[in-house]
């Protein structure tokens, strides 16, 4: 920490600051949320860790391959990382402070991101009807909740990207609510990241078994 | 606390001063760097989906492997083109939390499957639930 | 499968009915009524003397590091008293349940109780009091104004005691979990358990691990972000240093036990198949996840004590600590290592000779670091001018008492040595040997350090030396019988006994039991006789022990805003060093302050999850769906308040500070 204070011209040791020392709101919101990330990542890696052990007790009901269909996980593998460049997006314009472009953007990640949630609730409608439900087998239970607790993440994500346009809409992009939009993107891709690791280890290493 | 000074939504915008650990610069990236990510997410995502749904190569385990190293470096990728993780983000801090919580997973993760493993092979050796389809 | 176990409800209360009100257990009726009788004294209390508006003003929305850290320390020794209610009912029926007597408890309650004493004790007791800790002191420590995200502190503290609130509900309405702490299926399924008692710990056990993991996550980013200019990482006190510790720990674990609890709820709200005996599940599965949260769970406990307990040896001994380096790598090594010792909680699980030996080795190693850190209080207390003030007193009684304790835990730390004493008595003497003799006595080592800082003046020594001695001696006598009674190969948990050789260790730890309770009432008393004579035990200079560290900087009790001026640090013992150097306290020059502004809304949003909670106990679907959007909505109405905070004027530091200059000139310097 170089600080000017410590070492004065004179050379006299200080022990305080004169000046008022603020610590700027939101200073530590950054890492603050990122570390909030972090503890999420873990509650996924036990439900993959509970997907590892358990992904393969099918309990003599269907497996992977009678119910993967992996034209439609990539359909919607596509959504997420749209929605992840659009938000990208929404992030430059926000820099250059054009609100209408923010919300353009932010709109447009919430439609690809309630794609995904759609094509996502279609599969499971899917596998429910054809009787793989979450009870069936260890391994429906495990697959349902690893993919439903991600899903309900990105209905967050939806939920509080509506009020974040809001809040644009009401505030502008001032300093809070830029704090806020940088936090929604990395929760955001954060999700994104966590998919990359549904896809390769729920569905195609699923259809490998 | 009593008074309740006027204290407006815009007035903290205190300007960083001194203290090392202020000046984030928080980076967005550009336009570049978006598309250059997404670019790359695209085919590392579509690669393993080739390899699976057409059946690429032989052999499952090194099928596994391989999709397995896609989905190493795709996480990569999205860490510094999405998430701009750098060495420097927040002093480094970010950068240890991600480590530390990486580490934590791996044992958790493979602490789990190699504990349970054993567990199945040694309690139920004749059991179906440990064949493997 | 649930939908095998029909139960009757109804749209309104679910399936909460009259019969859910224990009134068939006379000891309940009558603990009740004690509970509704001091209960409704304390609310006609606080209304008659009009301090309901004071105490919501001031303290329930308060977002000050110091009155919600007060605040974990109130709920902490209120839920104690709770847990040890737990724990001598259980004393009592092992005494006397001999020679065919049954005792006086039933196995339904009994089984009630031992859940809900190992539940309290850890969640409701330990967590509250080192979270508590940690935020009265660690900003001061490190001389900031307040925590990273004040409001967050607010909210998290009023989670943890809507859990303790859940909790304190399944006493009177309906039943607690009869499953022991850790509620291992498939006895918790809902086939073995389909009463609401395990809803009750699930749901209970959820609502205070938010609360936790973002208090976390706070005390995180406060330590990383708050330190004062000069304070590198190398140069925090020890006890800021456990803190981080315990704080990462907290971040990385909570969330295993967030996530193996849902997974258990799916198990028996919706009949999923984790850890059910059929359809795949795999019960130990369970067992091992939890295990992951529960190993580290214990360093989160320790390791701040260890940070007061250094803190104190330096403090009473008038020496810097002694290998302070060594004893932050001891730290930082225990934090890692307790990742990989988790499957020695069940040993004789069977898996296996080369999964035992790799996690019993680790589990052994961890004792190397933990053995630095006594040798480096023994050498701090070493050549020291060592005074024998209650927090000395209660460290060395640490350092013997640990010692034991640690040595009975590497003896379990041997494979085979576990499978004879495995969920015997012996084991429960361990982890109580560590808990209280290294938990325990640092909250009250703490407690009687930082008292004076936190109200300005001193606890009664007479009385704190009472309840040493008895919380000592009524240890000893406690567990001690413990360890032999796993000797002779008695299993934890049981209620009635037929092998009357083992009844007389039964008596003398009944009698432990007894002497404890002394002293949890000598430390009720100590409280009440320090306030009652805090005139003579006033502290006006900021610093009743001569400390080293930058709290005792400040005025006791310290102003809102910590330090009038940002202190500026250059060595470890920072405010040793400023005294040393003739650091004079500035008299002008103060600037208005920025402060961030009280709220109520962690209150709602905690009662929004208690209600949650609830209903979902209960199956009343409609107050489980009202409450959760009740919940969602009232977050997103916070997060429309940009307005938090406000500055304190120049002119009332001024007042404040001239306030302690007045106090200081009436002192001789020491």
């Amino acid at each position: 920490m170089s600080n000017a204070t410590t070492a004065p011209a004179n050379g006299e040791i200080v022990f305080y600051e004169v000046d008022e020392h603020a610590h700027p709101e939101g200073h530590s919101t950054a890492l603050g949320f990122w570390i909030y990330l972090m503890s999420d990542c873990l509650i996924f890696a036990m439900l993959f860790a509970t997907f590892g052990v358990l992904g393969g007790n099918y309990a003599a009901g269907p497996a992977p391959k009678d119910l993967f269909d992996l034209e439609l996980v990539a359909l919607n593998t596509a959504m997420l990382l749209f929605s992840s460049i659009t938000y990208g997006f929404a992030m430059l314009a926000m820099e250059k402070g054009k609100i209408a472009q923010v919300q353009v953007w932010l709109g447009i990640t919430g439609l690809f991101g309630l794609a995904f949630l759609c094509i996502e609730l279609y599969e499971f409608h899917h596998m429910i009807h054809v009787g793989a439900t979450p009870q069936r087998s260890a391994f429906l239970s495990a697959f349902f909740t690893l993919v439903g607790t991600h899903g309900l993440h990105v209905t967050f994500g939806l939920i509080w990207l509506v009020t974040m346009m809001v809040q644009v809409g009401y505030r502008g992009l001032i300093p809070a609510n830029r704090r806020r939009l940088m936090c929604l993107s990395m929760f955001w891709h954060f999700l994104d990241v966590i998919w990359i690791g549904v896809f390769t280890f729920v569905y195609l290493m699923g259809m490998l078994r | 606390m009593s008074a309740d000074t006027h204290a407006s939504a815009t007035s903290h915008g205190h300007a960083d001063h001194g203290h090392g650990h202020h000046d984030e610069a928080h980076s967005h990236g550009s336009y570049r760097s978006y598309l250059t990510g997404f670019i790359l997410s695209v085919i590392l995502t579509a690669i393993p989906f080739w390899l699976v749904m057409e059946g690429v190569i032989e052999n499952k385990t090194v099928t596994a492997i391989v999709i397995t190293a896609f989905a190493v470096v795709q996480i990569v990728v999205h860490m510094i083109y999405f998430l701009h993780m750098t060495g420097k983000s927040e002093g480094g801090w970010s950068i240890m939390a991600l480590g530390f919580t990486l580490i934590v997973v791996v044992i958790a993760i493979s602490g789990s499957l190699w504990v349970m493993y054993h567990l199945n092979t040694n309690m139920m050796p004749t059991h179906d639930m440990s064949i493997r389809r | 499968m649930a939908a095998s176990y029909p139960v009757e409800t109804s749209f309104l209360f679910g399936r909460l009915t009259l019969d859910a009100l224990p009134l068939n257990e006379p000891i309940v009726v009558a603990t009740f009524a004690v509970v509704a009788m001091g209960g409704l004294a304390v609310f006609g209390g606080l209304t008659y003397f009009r301090l309901w508006g004071y105490l919501w003003r001031e303290w329930f929305t308060s977002v000050d590091h110091k009155k919600i850290g007060i605040m974990y320390m109130v709920l902490g020794i209120v839920m104690l008293l709770r847990g040890f209610a737990d724990a001598i009912m259980m004393r009592l029926q092992q005494a006397l349940a001999f020679n065919g007597s049954e005792g006086y408890l039933n196995a339904h309650h009994y089984d009630q109780i031992f859940t809900a004493h190992g539940v309290i004790m850890i969640f409701f007791v330990a967590m509250p009091l080192v979270t508590g800790l940690m935020n009265y002191v660690v900003p001061l420590q490190i001389g900031a104004r307040d925590v990273s995200f004040p409001f967050l502190n607010n909210f998290s503290f009023w989670m943890t005691t809507g859990g303790a609130i859940l909790v304190m509900m399944s006493l009177f309405i309906g039943e607690f979990a009869k499953t022991g702490w850790l509620a291992y299926p498939p006895l918790s399924g809902i086939g073995y358990s389909p009463d609401p008692g395990v809803d009750y710990y699930i749901w209970a056990l959820q609502i205070a691990g938010v609360g936790t993991t973002l208090s976390g996550v706070n005390l995180i980013c406060t330590i990383i972000k708050m330190r004062a200019p000069g304070m590198s990482l190398m140069k925090m006190p020890v006890f800021t240093w456990t803190s981080l510790c315990t704080n990462v720990l907290i971040v990385a674990t909570f969330p295993v036990l967030t996530a193996v609890l849902v997974l258990l709820s799916l198990d028996r709200y919706l009949g999923m198949n984790f850890f059910t005996n059929d359809f795949g599940g795999s019960p130990m599965l369970y067992v091992n996840l939890i295990w992951i949260w529960g190993h580290p769970e214990v360093y989160i406990l320790i390791l701040p004590a260890f940070g007061v307990f250094s803190e104190v040896a330096s403090t009473f001994s008038g020496k810097r600590l002694f290998g302070y380096t060594s004893m932050v790598y001891a730290t930082v090594v225990i934090t890692i290592l307790s990742y990989l010792v988790w499957l020695h909680h069940f040993f004789t699980m069977g898996s296996g000779a080369s999964v035992n030996s790799f996690f019993g080795i680790t589990t052994m190693i961890i004792s190397i670091p933990t053995g630095a850190k006594i040798f480096n209080w023994l050498f701090t207390m070493y050549k020291g001018r060592i005074k024998f003030e209650l927090p000395m007193m209660y460290t060395v009684a640490f350092m013997i008492t640990f010692v034991i304790g640690g040595m009975t835990g590497v003896m379990l730390a041997i494979p085979p040595a576990d499978f004879v004493l495995h969920n015997s008595l012996f084991l429960i003497a361990h982890f109580h040997n560590v808990i209280i003799g290294g938990v325990v006595f640092g909250m009250f080592a703490g407690i009687a350090y930082w008292w004076p800082k936190a109200f300005g003046f001193k606890l009664d020594p007479f009385w704190g030396k009472m309840s040493f001695w008895f919380w000592v001696l009524g240890f000893y006598f406690a567990f001690m019988p413990l360890y032999v009674l796993g000797f002779m190969g008695v299993t934890r948990r049981m209620r009635v006994f037929d092998d009357p050789s083992w009844h007389i260790w039964f008596l003398i730890a009944g009698f432990g039991a007894f002497l404890i309770l002394l002293g949890i009432v000598s430390f009720l008393v100590q409280i009440g006789v320090s306030i009652l004579k805090r005139e003579q035990l006033r502290d006006e200079t900021g610093d009743p022990w001569h400390g080293r560290t930058l709290e005792w900087a400040t005025s006791s009790p310290p102003p809102a805003y910590n330090f009038a001026f940002t202190p500026v640090i250059h060595q470890i013992d920072a405010w040793w060093d400023m005294k040393k150097r003739g650091y004079v306290r500035p008299l002008e020059g103060y600037k208005s302050i920025h402060m961030p502004r009280n709220t109520g809304a962690g209150v709602i949003l905690a009662a929004c999850s208690v209600a949650l909670g609830f209903a979902l106990v209960w199956y009343m679907w409609w107050l489980a769906a009202l409450s959760f959007v009740a919940l969602v909505a009232v977050a997103i109405i916070h997060t429309f308040n940009y307005n938090r905070d406000y500055d304190i004027p120049a002119e009332e530091v001024a007042q404040t500070e001239m306030e302690r200059t007045r106090l200081l000139a009436g002192q001789v310097t020491p």
